[in-house]
């Protein structure tokens, strides 16, 4: 699982690289469910279409989310939005159900990407009637927020009428199960306990283990119960069966990095900005429309 | 004692530098480029199942260029002949064919698109207009498809290609996969003729 999160670090960064050659755009971080390079929207209107589609994503679970560009020169707005849809993945992890608005601002073009998922809810020409009535004759009165408001209505009336699974209320964070855990437990208690007994001694260092075990298993899932049954399997580890406490720290020191390599990689496939992280199951195969104003 | 532990010994040995040399990453990448290449073919399907569609549409148009159609459906016709089959892609002269065929077809396709807009009427048709956007639709997924598999047979290639593992793909005869290229490569290295003549014929 952690192996599978750094191949994917390490593809995405190759990817980066290559695209970077390629003297195309950069694919932005995913900083929000709106972002705006062009500064068209105002504060309050980015907040309101926010607001938009989190309630949309509150109340069908799927992740809609728009970018505005002043251009994706030299490269169609059809390539550019596929590789940034590619790169966010945006849609539910197991769902995968991710809908990207792409506006090109100078270049007068507008996309709806849509995720396999989604493509029979949307399908190209349901996007391109979006596009036609509720996109394109508000940005021709230069109104941009009132046109991807009513293009949002759109989008989630579709949406709703497709039946997905129902969004799930407070699902656990991807980023730290029981797994992560109990990986971290063993790899850490041990490189902890050979340093601590090798200072303070093999009591002194176990019960030290324990604790330091326990403080930080409390600090990463919140739960005391957890915690205190981390302290104690430590305080056993290192204690009773001595692990760490000779030579075992090499091993262990090896996979220290990598825990904290997978921690990293968990926020992979998604800036948190305003508490939006992109669900990383969105598969883009090209669906969607593009049109002008 | 020996005697009997050997051959079991050989077998492990065979087993773990099997496991070493990349025999079962060939085998999911085997997998996964033939995912990808059915992939490519479903859309290539889903675009020649448009073209009749688009065709009987512009043929109501009165007066309409008769060429261009006729090139179209003509490249269809050679294009759907080709018997794509999965097992395509272990034969890189039947992909060949393959890719220059579905070219034609993206190139008849894209001339009858750029005539199309001398003709008003066909643009105001609405029904032409939405079978327009499911073309271009297609030639989006077209696209993403060909990018996924030519990333998946890279990854194969390498595989089949760099030491140790070419030693398995030797043993069991895998070869390098053929993938897309520019189809139009003489056409992009040869400088764009701009004439500012009238067309002659209209």
């Amino acid at each position: 699982m952690l192996l599978r999160w750094l191949t994917a670090l390490v593809c995405s960064l190759a990817l980066a690289g290559a695209t970077h050659a390629a003297d195309v755009l950069p694919v932005p971080p995913l900083s929000g469910r709106v972002i705006d390079q062009t500064a068209t929207l105002d504060a309050a209107q980015r907040q309101a279409l926010d607001a938009q589609l989190a309630a949309l994503e509150q109340a069908r679970g799927a992740q809609v989310v728009i970018l505005l560009v002043p251009t994706t020169q030299p490269e169609d707005i059809a390539a550019y939005a596929q590789r940034v849809a590619d790169s966010w993945k945006i849609g539910r992890r197991e769902v995968g159900d991710g809908v990207l608005v792409v506006v090109a601002k100078s270049d007068r073009r507008v996309r709806i990407e849509v995720a396999k998922t989604l493509e029979g809810a949307i399908p190209d020409l349901a996007a391109r009637r979006i596009i036609d009535d509720a996109i394109a004759p508000a940005f021709k009165a230069g109104d941009f927020a009132g046109g991807l408001r009513a293009a949002i209505t759109q989008i989630d009336r579709h949406v709703g009428a497709e039946g997905l699974p129902a969004p799930t209320e407070g699902a656990a964070d991807p980023g730290l199960d029981l797994q992560d855990l109990a990986i971290f437990l063993f790899v850490a208690a041990p490189v902890l306990g050979a340093l601590l007994t090798g200072l303070l001694g093999r009591k002194l260092g176990a019960i030290g283990t324990g604790g330091a075990i326990g403080a930080v298993s409390w600090w990463l899932t919140a739960s005391l119960l957890l915690a205190g049954i981390a302290a104690l399997v430590a305080l056993l580890l290192v204690g009773v069966i001595g692990i760490g406490s000779r030579g075992g720290g090499i091993g262990g020191r090896r996979g220290g990095p990598v825990i904290w390599g997978g921690g990293g990689g968990s926020s992979w496939g998604g800036g948190h900005g305003g508490g939006f992280r992109s669900g990383g199951g969105g598969d883009f195969g090209g669906g969607g429309a593009s049109g002008s104003w | 004692m020996l005697r009997t532990v050997r051959p079991w010994l050989l077998a492990l040995l065979a087993v773990l530098s099997l496991g070493g040399c990349g025999y079962n990453e060939f085998q999911r990448l085997d997998e996964q480029v033939k995912a990808a290449w059915s992939e490519v073919l479903n859309q290539y399907q889903r675009r020649a199942d448009l073209i009749p569609n688009i065709v009987a549409t512009v043929k109501g148009e009165a007066g309409f260029e008769q060429e261009t159609l006729t090139k179209v459906v003509e490249a269809r016709a050679r294009a759907t002949r080709i018997n794509a089959t999965p097992e395509l892609v272990n034969n890189p002269e039947a992909f060949q064919k393959f890719q220059q065929a579905q070219g034609e077809l993206t190139g008849a396709l894209s001339r009858l698109m750029v005539v199309v807009e001398q003709y008003p009427a066909l643009k105001a048709n609405a029904a032409f207009q939405d079978l327009r956007v499911q073309l271009e639709g297609t030639e989006n997924r077209i696209t993403v498809a060909r990018n996924r598999y030519i990333k998946t047979v890279a990854e194969y290639n390498v595989l089949a290609r760099s030491f140790p593992s070419n030693l398995t793909a030797m043993l069991f005869s895998y070869a390098p996969k053929p993938s897309f290229t520019v189809q139009n490569e003489a056409q992009i290295s040869a400088p764009p003729v701009v004439s500012f003549d009238k067309p002659a014929s209209k």
